[in-house]
């Protein structure tokens, strides 16, 4: 389960956001409704301002009508000639409510003293636009919001309807501005926004969280599937998910279950055929060996007394000695790869220098390199020291080796051993008829041979190269084989030097340096990936 | 007569083929088919040498392995069809000195039988001591404060090889050569297992040995300090 947000560190939000689907959800859905909020709060917001404002603009019209009536009635009722002193009076008269501030001015005198207001309000609350538009027009009423300022220094806003009144007698034309302050208005209006906002911030809020606790109900049981796939994958099959309900989430850890237990199912019927087979392997190698005991044995008792048989007897019981030899090998080579096939081959590892064992594999060879006439040259400078099962390196330096000097044609062949931190090498190089480039992927099959007709005379079983590469994959290790035609092969072994190390590269070139020229080479890697087999019982 | 050998194996003609070799080697045999009747017939006969097939019917070859090990030291000699170390390393545990793996050469037989039949013949000294341990080499007897510690003939020659030079380190391949007369090494298994019983019998402490001692990554020697 990821750690919520806010418990990582900054750096690693964008992980989150990635792996984590109730992170996006949630995210996606605070965006989405607080647009949509807002789109929802303006016009809410609009409806109602021109709801409060048209109803109060309405009165206010009525009003100033009514007032422009009874001041123009009298001021044309006044003496003209004492008309601007009047004017003062005329102009507190119109508003004797108190709940507007009345602003006279002379539409065609820029004497400014000519200005009459009431209270303390200041001329310039009238708007220019909404003088110019009265003075130019003196049939309508005109009306704009504005500021209205006070000489105080103070202000609010407020609504100025404007029209001219004409003194009949002079036609002396007056623009009177009734301004109409709407302080309450934005007061109301301004609850109206507080609540609306509160609202919509407390509805964000409301609906991330119904998308945490929704995703929630989705996201745990899916993500209790990864974890019991995780437990699963890593060799627990017994686990089981838990079901609840019956919803759709119920049938997937219904059908997750019944997914496990199939696999577990297979797993165990997989496992009881390697035991089975394992056994059988087992078994054939007791029942075929102890036979095969007793005919070496009486073979050998007929090879040793050959000399007293006659021509054709004394043949037939060479040739009998020789394939019981062939037998022997393939059967044992056989067993062995079934092992391996099994998983059953384990081991059995001791700290050694792998001098000693290229050592002892050339003594064993001893009598070959005489018969071949081979020479063998070492480049072994140093102990190489590794921690391997003897017994299977022996084996594969034993099959290397051997090939070397089968394929040698009198060709002298070089060992080479080297190690570094990790890893610990052997290569084995001959200057024989090599291989060719298609051939370089088939060494390593079983039964595979480079020349049929050949190779039934120098005899293997065809099994070797395939169980050295079994033996070094068992200690994680790899087995290369680099050849070219005419130029000889070159077989490179890598061992970890620790069962606990995994191979990187190898202290050793992967195709051998003395090569001049190279017509058509092959190397195959038939290494990676080298899982190491966990050893089974033996 | 070069020695009796009692044969314990369930396939009768590998039981008379081997009796034929061993005949025609100059040793005298005794056949036995069934694991039951392996340790009445080790009684009667009296084998300076047994060779005992790990599966048989009666009672396993493990189980007379151990209770042949519990009257005598007589060399065994296991056959074995399986190779894998978990059958080698319970057969010698048992007790058995030494095994050959089927299908074994007849030669190879009689020349891990003539190994074990041999005696140490080489003049050493009358006696030895290695640590709080006295050993009459020519007594065969090792003694501890004057208390005598069994120990099989296989166990002795060990002990002894080691005991004689104690400056010196054994490989595993030395000890095979000397001790088992291997002429090439062959596996070194029989020779961890054979110290883990000596161990057993000698030390004091076989966790923590103090006459044979590990070289790490080479071999074994005699804790003389």
């Amino acid at each position: 389960m990821p750690e919520p947000l806010w418990r990582t560190h900054p750096r690693y939000w964008p992980d989150v956001w990635r792996r984590s689907i109730q992170a996006r959800i949630v995210t996606g859905t605070l965006l989405m409704s607080t647009v949509v909020l807002i789109l929802v709060g303006w016009v809410m917001m609009s409806q109602v301002t021109d709801g409060v404002l048209e109803s109060r603009r309405t009165s206010a019209q009525q009003e100033a009508v009514a007032q422009l009536k009874s001041l123009s009635s009298s001021i044309n009722a006044a003496d003209p000639t004492m008309l601007n002193q009047n004017l003062s009076q005329l102009v507190l008269g119109s508003n004797r409510s108190g709940l507007y501030e009345t602003v006279l001015i002379p539409t065609d005198d820029a004497d400014s003293t000519l200005i009459r207001t009431t209270g303390l309000v200041e001329s310039d609350s009238v708007p220019h636009e909404l003088k110019s538009s009265v003075s130019t027009d003196d049939t309508k009423l005109w009306d704009t919001y504005t500021k209205i300022n006070y000489s105080g220094g103070k202000s609010e806003p407020g609504l100025a309807i404007g029209s001219q009144v004409r003194v009949n007698t002079t036609g002396q034309r007056y623009e009177v501005y009734f301004l109409f302050p709407l302080t309450a208005q934005k007061e109301t209006l301004d609850v109206v926004q507080r609540a609306l906002v509160t609202a919509g911030l407390l509805l964000v809020v409301l609906l991330g969280a119904v998308a945490w606790l929704v995703t929630r109900q989705v996201v745990t049981p899916v993500r209790m599937a990864r974890r019991i796939a995780e437990r699963l994958a890593a060799g627990r099959l017994e686990e089981r998910m838990q079901v609840r309900g019956t919803d759709d989430l119920a049938r997937l850890a219904v059908s997750f279950n019944k997914m496990a237990s199939n696999l577990q199912q297979q797993i165990r019927r997989l496992e009881e055929l390697s035991r089975l087979q394992r056994r059988f392997v087992s078994d054939v190698s007791h029942e075929l060996r102890t036979p095969l005991t007793t005919v070496r044995m009486a073979a050998d008792l007929l090879h040793e007394t050959r000399d007293e048989f006659d021509p054709i007897t004394k043949r037939s019981v060479e040739l009998l000695q020789n394939e019981l030899n062939r037998f022997e090998e393939l059967l044992a080579d056989l067993l062995e790869i079934s092992r391996f096939d099994a998983g059953a081959a384990a081991l059995d590892l001791e700290d050694v220098d792998l001098r000693d064992i290229v050592a002892r594999v050339l003594e064993n060879h001893e009598t070959l390199l005489l018969r071949k006439g081979c020479e063998v040259q070492l480049d072994m400078p140093e102990s190489c020291r590794a921690q391997v099962d003897s017994r299977r390196i022996e084996r594969i330096l034993r099959n290397l080796i051997g090939n070397a000097i089968e394929h040698s044609e009198g060709q002298p062949i070089r060992i080479s051993t080297a190690y570094d931190e990790d890893a610990a090498a052997v290569a084995v190089r001959d200057h024989g008829v090599g291989f060719r480039a298609e051939e370089a992927e088939m060494v390593f099959s079983r039964f595979w041979r480079a020349d049929p007709a050949r190779a039934r005379t120098t005899g293997g079983t065809g099994l070797g190269l395939s169980i050295a590469l079994e033996d070094a994959r068992l200690h994680g290790g790899r087995l290369d084989a680099w050849g070219s035609p005419g130029e000889g092969a070159y077989f490179r072994l890598t061992l970890p030097r620790r069962p606990d190390v995994a191979l990187t590269g190898s202290p050793l070139p992967a195709r051998p340096t003395d090569t001049s020229r190279v017509v058509s080479e092959s190397l195959v890697d038939v290494g990676a990936p080298y899982q190491k087999l966990t050893g089974g019982e033996s | 007569m070069r020695g009796r050998v009692l044969i314990v194996d369930d396939d009768t003609a590998l039981s008379e083929m081997l009796s034929i070799v061993l005949r025609n080697e100059g040793y005298d045999t005794y056949l036995v088919a069934t694991g039951d009747k392996a340790v009445p017939a080790f009684r009667e006969f009296k084998p300076d040498l047994l060779l005992l097939d790990l599966m048989l019917p009666g009672m396993d070859g493990i189980d007379v392995c151990r209770a042949i090990r519990a009257e005598s030291g007589v060399p065994i000699v296991m056959l074995t069809a399986k190779s894998d170390t978990v059958d080698v390393v319970l057969g010698l545990e048992s007790g058995a000195d030494d095994y050959v793996v089927k299908p074994f050469k007849p030669k190879e037989l009689v020349a891990r039988i003539r190994a074990r039949l041999r005696r140490m013949d080489e003049p050493g000294p009358e006696s030895l001591t290695i640590g709080d341990l006295t050993i009459d080499v020519a007594g065969h007897s090792v003694k501890r404060s004057g208390e005598t510690i069994q120990l099989t003939p296989l166990e002795f020659d060990l002990l002894v090889c080691l005991a004689s030079k104690p400056w010196q380190v054994f490989t595993r391949e030395v000890l095979l050569e000397q001790v088992w007369g291997y002429r090439h090494a062959a596996d070194t298994r029989l020779v961890n297992v054979h110290v883990q019983r000596l161990r057993s019998k000698i030390e004091k402490d076989p966790e923590h040995p103090e006459i044979v001692v590990t070289v790490r990554g080479v071999g074994y020697k005699a804790g003389a300090d």
